[in-house]
């Protein structure tokens, strides 16, 4: 074909195949950052225009403008601008920029609280349509809920579950839309359906449907470029078209769902290659390199949903998780890190820290200093980066892998995810403590088992209870999700992104662990010092009082930690005794976004101390003030969990004041990427780096107008500080800020 | 062996070069006024630790420290107070590789020779030393430490014969040291030394308050600022203007 002219040819001229295409057309760059450029005046003047849009957004209650009457769908809208002239990449879910589009397939009642939270009213029409007419994958869980679903959901023993919400976490291979065009796809998606099965099992009906849809996104998508003014039935014959047909691919999928997280997967080095081509030619020069750039990365700063009270109060912050996933290593061990890992990152300089798009480095202590030192200073600079082990990931997920949402791996085009929230594991031991009658509510969720009577806990008593409790857990959980993942396949199939799937793939059911850090040191209280409950008038445990020195998790202390690895393989082995919907392979994360606050409010007193209603520990990490031997012997208790049983990711907040990373910058940075390496070495997952002053985060609550573009890193995903709500930046204010000495 | 210490610290980054791993010990015959590890200064008392336990810690740091060029530093408190213990700590640090470095006030250095005999067995198993002078005036030395500093300046000067490599580390207190005169001095002697691979000038700073009034006592520099910006630079001028 003529648009791949320049480009070493492979087994992707013959199949789909974006891994092959890299690996034969990469230009591995291993030096400093000193080639990169600053923003064009046209870059300049769009962002300004951009953050002038978000200053009357943020005035006007957090939405701008909503559409509450046409149903979006890829090609529901006509084209949207900032400025069409000066617009390299164009395109918006909407269209005008900043307007939020309608989407009532996952629940019409979502999608009226939504526009109701932010003073909009969705058309009379449309609910009708989606009351009496159109069933919603919200209606079709709720039919098929049991009542302990129903009751587990209500206690908060499992929450976050996506029975209200667009599931999110599939990653579309977008590159496949500049490298082959749509007719090519459309094709191959055309020969698969020829060959499904001939007998009509459920299965194969179900996948000739599937496949017709896919086809028939793939020419809604064509269309949809068209409007635009662009045909992309071919390939991409340059850099620009590059940038413009892969950010379609991912518009599209963006205007159909509005997924708790919709990932991009690994585009910056799919990219470099047509960059390269094109500086080789002489019709590309760096400046329009880094603008091209600039202007994609700057629309994905912009894309928007309109989300409800609850989900917000879930994931604080109006997080889309566009994660980007950059660098990391080859399987034959050649970095995959070219100019344009560095472009992406430096978006950060040009247009200013933002917590969108996700900005993920895929860490491998192979990486060229170049690029390690490139990143650890951008982290000091805007705190904007999240980090996950290449080393470990790679041989699960090979390289051609990118991260979905916070810390879920998935290989890009082959694999997709059923997300599954988390299971509160606070809440199941008092559970096991009080047989199954919630602290809270006062009412029996769980079968009732016999509670512990005696006054002083004993360790091998709770934890005999404490397995049986997770033996009810583990299996209502993976039925729940079994019920929601049915109805959402049947009634909001994500099509456009699995069209940018290969047909057969790998599915994963996402489960996860909330409260790690809460339970094992309160099972190292019961262990190591004197836990004594104390009881109300009806006999049910309320409150403990914790006597005696034990060892916390977080201090690098084996006594403890284990307890926590231990947890995390017991529930694990629990979760993969049960079937799952489509053969889905069980996995488990140790994640909770900002859900840790939710989770914390909604579970009594613990064992360890915590209070009722104050927060768990986001992810993985330590409970905050408890880890007191410094930064890295809390980072070896986190990187102790074991990543084999909890391969949707491991996630850690790190902060840090800039003083305790080294006396100048270039030992801090020296230092950072050091810890990083470090980290890597003892196979930890995932790290999220913040570094600031505690001072900084305390002015901006006071004068937010001060600090529009402050972002931090909370747990797997960055987030504008100012749009959190009061409770999540106090929670983030109290958490541990190493060297704070 | 066991060693008195108060406290460690995984990820130290100010004292020495890369990631460190820290010790502080306890005691201290100096009393300065700035201290901010005040609680480290009575001795005898902290936590027991062998040193068996803190080379299997220290041990799972160890890609940080390889990744950053790090490894184990030993402050206080004044390490130099339990000789017998670091030289043991630092003879299995050494057998595994890991740079080892005292950060020393040099306030226990006496020319006895059963001092030296222990201090020179302690130095063939350590890299670096972070000697911290305090002040170059002999009055305004014991009205700051509580001791003249006559010994602290054979120490160094010790430590130049034997060759060992050092970092000297001046805290800059406004009023106390900042005044070019004493800077002056104080440049001049470390002129005469020959194993300074570097100088740290330390602004004051009052992180360490809280723990003075932890203790019940009186913080002296109450009313003393951090110094600016252009006095660090102007120390540091001239406390390197004649460095070797």
């Amino acid at each position: 074909m003529e648009q791949w002219k320049g480009f070493q040819s492979g087994n992707w001229n013959k199949e789909i195949n974006v891994r092959d295409f890299i690996i034969n057309n990469i230009t591995v760059y291993d030096k400093d950052d000193s080639f990169l450029v600053g923003p064009t005046e046209a870059t300049t003047k769009l962002w300004a225009q951009v953050m002038d849009l978000n200053k009357q957004e943020r005035e006007a209650g957090g939405v701008l403008d909503l559409d509450s009457k046409v149903v979006s769908t890829i090609t529901s809208h006509g084209p949207g601008y900032l400025n069409k002239d000066l617009e390299k990449v164009v395109g918006f879910q909407t269209d005008a920029p900043f307007k939020r589009s309608l989407q009532p397939f996952g629940g019409i009642r979502m999608a009226e609280q939504a526009a109701a939270s932010y003073g909009f009213h969705v058309d009379e029409e449309v609910k009708e349509i989606f009351t009496k007419y159109r069933k919603t994958h919200n209606q079709g869980v709720f039919d098929a809920y049991t009542e302990e679903m129903m009751l587990a959901r209500k206690a908060g023993i499992i929450t976050g579950l996506p029975d209200a919400y667009g599931r999110g976490r599939i990653i579309g291979d977008y590159r496949r839309v500049a490298l082959y065009g749509v007719d090519f796809l459309i094709n191959e998606k055309k020969k698969d359906l020829k060959n499904t099965g001939k007998v009509m099992s459920e299965e194969t009906i179900r996948l000739r449907e599937e496949l017709a849809e896919q086809i028939r996104s793939l020419g809604e998508l064509k269309e949809m470029a068209a409007a635009h003014g662009f045909d992309i039935s071919a390939p991409a014959a340059n850099a620009r078209e590059a940038f413009q047909w892969l950010y379609f691919g991912y518009l599209a999928a963006i205007k159909e769902q509005n997924g708790a997280a919709m990932s991009l997967g690994r585009t910056s080095t799919f990219l470099d290659i047509y960059i390269e081509r094109d500086l080789q030619n002489g019709t590309l020069t760096e400046v329009e390199a880094q603008e091209l750039v600039d202007h994609f990365v700057m629309k994905l700063r912009l894309v928007k949903f309109a989300r409800t009270p609850d989900y917000n109060d879930l994931f604080s912050g109006d997080p889309t998780w566009v994660t980007e996933s950059i660098g990391g290593v080859s399987v034959d061990g050649t970095p995959l890190v070219t100019k344009n890992s560095f472009r992406f990152l430096h978006t950060l300089s040009n247009l200013g820290p933002a917590p969108e798009p996700n900005l993920t480095v895929l860490w491998s202590t192979k990486l060229p200093q170049g690029f390690k030192n490139f990143c650890a200073k951008m982290s000091i600079k805007t705190s904007a980066i999240q980090y996950e082990n290449d080393d470990i990931m790679r041989l699960e997920y090979g390289d051609d892998y990118a991260i979905a949402c916070c810390v879920s791996a998935m290989r890009v085009g082959k694999q997709m995810q059923f997300f599954g929230a988390r299971a509160n594991l606070a809440k199941t031991l008092l559970y096991a403590i009080n047989g199954g009658m919630d602290e809270k509510l006062k009412i029996q969720v769980a079968p009732r088992f016999a509670p512990i009577t005696s006054d002083i806990l004993d360790y091998e008593e709770v934890m005999d209870r404490f397995d049986a409790m997770m033996d009810w857990l583990a299996e209502l959980y993976i039925n729940t999700l079994n019920v929601i993942h049915y109805m959402h396949d049947k009634y909001a199939y994500e099509r456009i992104e699995m069209a940018l799937h290969d047909t057969k793939i790998i599915r994963t059911m996402a489960t996860g662990i909330a409260g790690l850090s809460v339970v094992a040191d309160s099972l190292s209280a019961i262990k190591y010092g004197q836990v004594k409950v104390i009881r109300d008038e009806n006999g049910v445990a309320v409150d403990f009082e914790t006597t005696g020195d034990y060892p916390k998790y977080g201090n690098n202390d084996d006594r403890v930690d284990q307890i926590a690895v231990n947890l995390v393989e017991t529930f694990m082995t629990k979760l993969r005794k049960h079937a799952t919907y489509r053969d889905s392979v069980t996995t488990t994360s140790i994640l909770t976004i900002t859900s840790n606050v939710v989770y914390g409010k909604k579970t009594g007193n613990t064992p360890d101390g915590r209070r009722t209603g104050e927060p768990f520990a986001p992810g993985a990490n330590p409970m905050h003030g408890r880890d007191t031997k410094g930064a890295l012997a809390s980072l070896a208790s986190v990187a102790k969990l074991p990543y084999t049983h909890a391969l949707d990711g491991i996630s850690n907040t790190f902060s840090m004041v800039p003083k305790a990373l080294g006396k100048d910058e270039a030992s801090q940075v020296a230092n950072l990427a050091a810890i990083l390496d470090g980290y890597a070495s003892k196979e930890g997952h995932h790290l999220n780096i913040n570094v600031f002053n505690r001072d900084t985060l305390l002015d901006a609550m006071e004068h937010p107008e001060e600090y529009p573009q402050l972002t931090i890193r909370v747990s797997g995903y960055a987030v504008n500080f100012i749009k959190l709500t009061r409770e999540q930046q106090i929670d983030v204010i109290n958490r541990t800020f190493h060297g704070s000495m | 062996m066991q060693g008195n210490i108060h406290s460690i610290e995984t990820c130290g980054t100010v004292d020495g070069p890369g990631i460190r791993y820290i010790v502080f010990t306890q005691g201290c015959l100096l009393r300065c006024q700035y201290c901010h590890n005040a609680d480290t200064w009575e001795i005898g008392t902290g936590k027991i630790m062998t040193v068996d336990e803190i080379v299997q810690d220290l041990e799972s740091y160890r890609p940080f420290m390889e990744a950053s060029g790090g490894g184990i530093t030993v402050s206080g408190g004044e390490p130099l107070l339990q000789m017998p213990f670091l030289t043991e700590l630092f003879k299995a640090c050494k057998a595994k590789g890991i740079h080892t470095t005292i950060d020393s006030s040099g306030g226990n250095f006496s020319e006895r020779p059963e001092y030296l005999s222990q201090l020179d067995e302690l130095l063939q198993y350590t890299d670096l030393i972070l000697v911290d002078l305090k002040h170059i005036n002999r009055d305004q030395h014991k009205r700051l430490t509580g001791k003249y500093n006559d010994h602290i300046l054979k120490f160094a000067q010790y430590l130049s014969d034997k060759n060992m490599p050092i970092w000297v580390r001046h805290v800059l207190v406004p009023n106390i040291t900042d005044f070019d005169e004493y800077l002056d001095e104080l440049g001049e002697f470390i002129g005469t030394l020959n194993n300074v691979e570097k100088v740290e000038v330390l602004p004051y700073h009052k992180l360490g308050v809280y723990k003075w009034e932890a203790l019940n006592l009186k913080y002296p520099l109450e009313d003393t600022e951090p110094p600016t910006e252009d006095r660090v630079e102007n120390a540091y001028e001239r406390l390197t203007r004649h460095l070797k």
